[in-house]
């Protein structure tokens, strides 16, 4: 049974049909990569995951429960943690209180002290700024914050949006990098990215979406091969 | 570059200056005639500062209330002053019957806290269904939805509870051991029942702010204050953090009622109005949405509303100046909001939407 199911799901935002039955499986401890063009339904998709949007039609499932009726906060508890698009930091929280929110779920203190170490282990740089408030911190940090703070709740499957967006070469390796320390250790990874070229080299699988459809799902190696994806994303014609 | 600003400045801008100025200088020429005229003494003085820095500690609780709620959901829960008049006014007949009885004046600490207790939670309770009933089904409407329920929510509270209790003005029980004054040497003395209001909403004002910055709760408030769908993919409940907000708010407006029949010694089911719109006004001036803005602005207001009449106006001639307080106080609310519409301290909600 995969860990992740999604079959036929469909999303609106009012009146707005952003998911017109996206169906896609997640096998666990797999890098399954969702690569598609601007608007094409990437972060609507895991929204609907997370259960802040619910899908008007289809099912979510997790290791063959069904997720619809759950709010996003027992998603979470469920080991289902999303880093949102664009970071999203609590800007007036201090890089520590940042990463305890991410352990809201566990209320033992112990825990959270031993998941925070496990954090600045892994970003050391966040270790320095503890005390910083994070609308402080650099582009660069906050996403180390953002990727961090997700952590804290030891997620089953991690759900990455853009996690590279707008960082430095040096930086997007070093996040590809701790992308696949995670998966090493055994979480399952969802992945969406922009850019395409890094996705497809750490994933195992890859699906394409265009206006809200799967239009196209094949292992990473085959998809790195396809012309299509070639000429619309990767930049090779 | 002066002539952009030059082209910039326009009549209204001009007209502003010219109202600011003038005020500026009444209040100056005023104070300085007062001053100069030596009718009052460093006592009276002492005393309109006590006074109003007791007020303005209850004008600062009930602000919390209307700070926390905004700072959560950015309404404007102007029901809030019948949350605080229903705690004032429910705590009342305990009041009333210990005092009755000769418990309160026996055991004036057990009494008082009974008191606290009562109507901390009635406050509560009031608050929580106003949030259930009216507000959690609106919280998708367009913000002037909200806005509308909640002064018809206040409507309803205050003829529930006139309904309730009678329309007559009740007169609140003396408390033996808060009757008095404590000779501070020479001339200047201080009410107990001043230093108890003083003391009391400091208190509560100290546990809320390190409630806000220690607690999980208090963190995960202010996470969802700024971010409610992230802060959902942390794993916190949203809806029970605005729940234990609006508890927060309802406990200080509880409290803040005891303390303000106590010094003003009189409930009734309307007595919620004035005092909301004051301490609003507080919120507003120290900037809505941030907690210390709304300590300082009730503070600042309680002091205005006290020292100004008497210092701006008496040596002007204006008789009775203590009668124009309201006045004052929504002029220098008119004010901060024409020079600096943030608030006092509202700069960090500003960039923060920036
Ligand atoms: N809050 C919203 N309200 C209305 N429509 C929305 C909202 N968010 C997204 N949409 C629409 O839904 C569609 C899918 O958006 P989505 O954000 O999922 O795209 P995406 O694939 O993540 O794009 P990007 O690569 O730019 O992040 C788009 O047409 C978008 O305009
Ligand atoms: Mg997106």
């Amino acid at each position: 049974m995969a860990i992740l199911e999604l079959e036929n799901v469909h999303s609106y935002y009012g009146h707005i049909h952003a998911l017109k039955g996206v169906s896609l499986i997640v096998e666990e401890g797999e890098i399954v990569t969702l690569i598609g063009a601007n608007g094409a339904g990437k972060s609507t998709t895991l929204k609907t995951i997370s259960g802040l949007l619910r899908p008007r039609e289809g099912h979510i499932r997790l290791n063959g429960e069904d997720l619809s009726a759950y709010k996003a906060h027992d998603i979470v508890s469920k080991g289902v943690v999303q880093v949102p698009e664009g970071r999203r930091v609590f800007g007036r929280l201090t890089v520590t209180e940042n990463l305890e929110m991410g352990a809201y779920t566990r209320s033992n203190a112990s825990e959270t002290a031993q998941a925070v170490e496990r954090v600045f282990h892994l970003f050391p740089r966040l270790k320095e700024r503890h005390n910083q408030l994070a609308g402080t911190l650099s582009g660069g940090e906050q996403q180390m914050l953002a990727t961090g703070r997700a952590l804290m709740a030891y997620p089953k499957v991690l759900l990455l949006d853009e996690p590279s967006m707008g960082l430095a070469p040096v930086l997007v390796d070093s996040i590809f990098d701790t992308i696949k320390q995670l998966h090493r250790e055994g979480t399952t990874i969802l992945l969406v990215e922009q850019n395409a070229r890094m996705a497809l080299q750490i994933a195992d699988r890859g699906y394409v979406l265009q206006t809200g459809q799967v239009v196209l799902n094949d292992s990473a190696q085959n998809l790195r091969q396809n012309e299509t994806v070639q000429k619309a994303y990767l930049g090779i014609s | 570059m002066l002539r952009r600003t030059l082209e910039r400045f326009t009549l209204t801008d001009l007209f502003m200056w010219l109202v600011g100025g003038s005020i500026i200088l009444l209040v100056v020429v005023g104070s300085v005639a007062t001053l100069r005229a030596g009718n009052y003494t460093a006592r009276h003085w002492f005393d309109f500062v006590v006074f109003g820095i007791a007020q303005g500690s209850v004008y600062a609780l009930i602000a919390l209330g209307y700070t926390l709620v905004y700072g959560i959901l950015r309404m404007i829960n102007f029901a809030h002053s019948e949350v605080f008049m229903s705690g004032a006014f429910t705590g009342y007949f305990i009041a009333n019957s210990m005092s009755r009885s000769g418990f309160l004046d026996r055991n004036p600490i057990i009494g008082l806290l009974a008191i606290f207790a009562v109507a901390i939670t009635t406050s509560v309770t009031v608050a929580v269904l106003l949030e259930r009933i009216a507000y959690r089904p609106l919280r998708r409407s367009p913000r002037l939805v909200p806005l509308i329920t909640a002064i018809g929510a206040s409507f309803f509270l205050q003829y529930t509870f006139r309904g309730l209790y009678g329309s007559q003005n009740r007169a609140y029980p003396e408390v033996d051991a808060l009757d008095g004054a404590w000779s501070l040497g020479g001339e200047f003395v201080i009410q107990k029942i001043q230093v108890l209001v003083i003391v009391a909403a400091a208190l509560f004002m100290f546990g809320l702010y390190m409630f806000v910055q220690r607690t999980r709760t208090g963190k995960a408030m202010r996470a969802v204050s700024e971010d409610k769908d992230t802060a959902a993919l942390m794993g916190i409940d949203v809806d029970a953090i605005i729940v234990r907000t609006f508890i927060l708010g309802a406990a200080l407006a509880g409290a803040a009622g005891v303390l303000y029949a106590l010094m003003f010694r009189q409930v009734n089911f309307f007595m919620g109005f004035i005092p909301g719109i004051k301490a609003f006004t507080a919120a507003v001036l120290g900037g809505i949405g941030n907690i210390p803005g709304a300590m300082l602005g009730g503070l600042f207001l309680g002091l205005f509303e006290s020292v100004g009449p008497t210092l701006f106006l008496d040596g002007l001639g204006i008789p009775a100046p203590y009668q124009l307080k309201d006045v004052i106080a929504f002029t220098m609310l008119v004010l901060v909001l024409i020079y600096r519409p943030t608030g006092i301290l509202g700069e960090r909600l500003a960039t923060a939407k920036a």
